[in-house]
């Protein structure tokens, strides 16, 4: 080699416009990192629209089999629609977040995640910033099935509904933590990631009371289903839909989306901040 | 600027296969040089740069890039560097500008500094038509221009490009080197010294003219390190062929091996020299002596002066340079033009075993 060393590596002067804190680095960095999310959805803002096909077709041929296989609507308390549109809007929910990771997973593929990586950008606020970014389709989501449903005659408490919409976005962000969190853990058997996610949100769905009232199951199924947070946010858009916003059930709805929320942030931003190629 | 003391990376691909990818690589490089790295598919040059950039941790060795150790202060390395990675750097769903403002705003510029020079570069790689499209929507040149933009934007003290001009069209490769090489010469005007610059290709060509210093990997180890010409002269040497008689091909090649640059000599009888393939009378009327020698261009005036008194009659002369192919030739026994080629020599499990050995 031609080439001399040196003693001890050279230091070389590294000049930043500004050195943002930790703490003002990650909350700048999520903002960029949100807004870079959400500008793909603002530009086609129909795209949130195809996420709503499956829990539609619930809402549509589903609903009336429920109705007329539990002998009317005694069962689900006498309005089948403030019974069953909450069920809807945390489906499309479930449906939508858990599947978010995939978008990761695109940019895992493609090279653009790694150019981040590259980059000072905090790693945690690479996946808050993505989780945060639910918001907006599940919000959107849910509107659009309310907004669809009133002229079939659901009559929520409109307060209510607003309640309903902040659950469901504090769950869809820590849902959407999860998602990401294994679109990371699945990232050399891409495929793990589908399987995986269908494999979640079945049992989540059914134990949760969404489809089916759990009082007519057997016992072990309502012991299990106490373990599954998506239960107490069906039930406190339930109460909240019927105008019920004093009861209890309502709280543990906050209970249970701010756990999920923390939960699936933590893991995600530990599995994140891990994750090496 | 870099400094690499036996670096290492092992790929455990399962309980039976380790690919050995990067096997203890001792490199330096000076703050302002120019590195070329080249090798066959599978050499293990993405691996280097990724360990290099922070984005896999090194098996074993050490590594210190602008200062600092990649494994122990890898947010410090980020800062500094510029990397484009072989892959596509930017979003398939995002559009091409926001991209460039992004990584602006992410290497400390405020929005209005980030946006100036997310301009900048769409104007300087051909893109600024292309500023409000969809990633998706461009061609594959296109892509890799922005990719490059990508690495471009916090103007890097060091940069790393991993194989920046492959898919691009002679226009746009001349385009981009042109780019790169103001990006230098305008950091060494400003204040410090020329942006460091390490890129691995597989045009030859372009490593010789543009690198100031060529790095040749083959199976994870460093086996050149040198300039180009220094390189050519000391593995391949020119190849000078000297044109004569048949009768009197033995005593030319003497007066060849007598020369102080010759390092070897050849005799071919029936070599048709010429290239012109018709097979007349003077076709077996003369031969060819090629001598690989360490400057051509120097050695064929004595040649011929003592072939001259020796009366011999040299009817034809040609020099040729040495290319890096012939270095690699030279150093492998292999040439990367037929690896860079042939897409069954690249990735293969076959040469994945041979590493792994
Ligand atoms: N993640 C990985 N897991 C297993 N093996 C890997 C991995 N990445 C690279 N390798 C292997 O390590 C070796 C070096 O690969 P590398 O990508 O560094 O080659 P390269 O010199 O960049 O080649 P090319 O010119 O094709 O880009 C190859 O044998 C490759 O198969
Ligand atoms: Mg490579």
């Amino acid at each position: 080699m031609s080439h001399t060393t040196v003693a001890g590596p050279p230091r070389v002067p590294v000049a930043p416009a500004t050195t943002p804190s930790r703490a003002g680095r990650f909350w700048g960095d999520t903002g960029l990192v949100l807004v870079r999310e959400l500008r793909p959805l603002v530009r086609d803002p129909f795209s949130m629209l195809f996420g709503l096909v499956q829990p539609l077709f619930f809402l549509a041929l589903f609903g009336p089999l429920l109705v007329s296989s539990l002998g009317g609507t005694d069962a689900l308390g006498g309005d089948v629609w403030l019974w069953f549109v909450p069920s809807i809007l945390v489906m499309s929910t479930l449906f939508g977040t858990t599947g978010t990771g995939s978008n990761l997973q695109m940019e895992l593929v493609s090279g653009s995640h790694e150019r981040l990586l590259v980059t000072p950008m905090s790693r945690s606020a690479m996946l808050v910033g993505r989780a945060l970014k639910e918001v907006v389709p599940v919000v959107v989501q849910a509107l659009v099935v309310v907004l669809v449903m009133l002229p079939f005659g659901l009559r929520p408490d409109p307060l209510g509904v607003v309640l309903t919409l902040g659950q469901l976005a504090v769950l869809g962000v820590g849902i959407g933590g999860f998602s990401y969190a294994l679109a990371l853990a699945v990232r050399k058997q891409e495929w793990m990631f589908w399987v995986v996610q269908q494999t979640v949100i079945f049992p989540l769905m059914l134990l949760s009371g969404m489809l089916l009232p759990l009082d007519g199951g057997p016992a072990w199924m309502r012991t299990v289903s106490y373990a599954d947070p998506l239960r107490y946010v069906v039930d406190a858009a339930r109460e909240l839909f019927a105008g019920d916003l004093a009861s209890p059930a309502v709280l543990w709805g906050w209970v249970a989306a701010l756990l999920t929320a923390a939960a699936g942030l933590a893991v995600g931003v530990r599995t994140m901040e891990r994750a090496r190629a | 600027m870099i400094r690499t003391r036996g670096l290492t990376k092992d790929f455990v691909v399962s309980r039976h296969e380790t690919v050995h990818a990067v096997r203890g690589i001792d490199l330096d490089v000076e703050a302002g040089e120019l590195v070329a790295v080249l090798g066959p598919n599978g050499a293990g040059k993405t691996t280097t740069m990724r360990m290099l950039t922070t984005l896999l941790a090194p098996t074993s060795g050490t590594a210190h890039v602008a200062g600092h150790d990649v494994t122990t202060a890898p947010h410090r390395v980020r800062a500094a560097i510029g990397y484009v990675g072989q892959g596509n750097g930017a979003a398939s769903v995002q559009q091409v500008r926001d991209e460039l403002v992004l990584q602006g705003r992410v290497h400390g510029l405020d929005r209005r500094a980030a946006e100036y020079r997310a301009d900048e570069l769409l104007e300087a790689l051909d893109l600024a038509p292309l500023a409000r499209r969809k990633v998706d929507s461009l061609s594959g040149g296109q892509r890799r221009r922005l990719d490059v933009a990508l690495g471009l934007v916090q103007a890097p003290p060091l940069l790393f490009l991993d194989e920046p001009s492959t898919g691009l069209d002679p226009h746009n490769r001349a385009n981009l080197w042109e780019h790169v090489l103001r990006l230098r010469t305008r950091s060494a005007e400003s204040s410090g010294p020329p942006t460091t610059i390490v890129l691995t290709t597989h045009y030859l060509d372009e490593a010789d003219t543009m690198a100031e210093r060529v790095v040749v990997v083959d199976h994870g180890e460093v086996i050149a390190d040198d300039t180009a010409d220094a390189l050519k002269a000391d593995l391949a040497g020119d190849h000078v062929a000297l044109q004569a008689a048949p009768e009197h091909l033995a005593v030319l090649a003497q007066i060849a091996e007598r020369d102080a640059g010759t390092r070897e000599v050849a005799v071919d009888v029936t070599a048709d020299h010429d290239g012109a393939g018709d097979a007349g009378p003077d076709r077996l009327s003369t031969g060819v002596v090629s001598v690989r020698s360490t400057d051509g261009t120097r050695a064929v005036p004595g040649l011929l002066r003592a072939a001259d008194a020796a009366g011999v009659d040299v009817l034809g002369v040609q020099v040729s340079r040495p290319t890096l192919d012939d270095v690699f030739l030279a150093l492998t026994g292999r040439s990367l033009r037929e690896t860079a080629l042939d897409p069954s020599s690249g990735r293969t499990p076959d040469l994945t075993k041979e590493v792994a050995r």
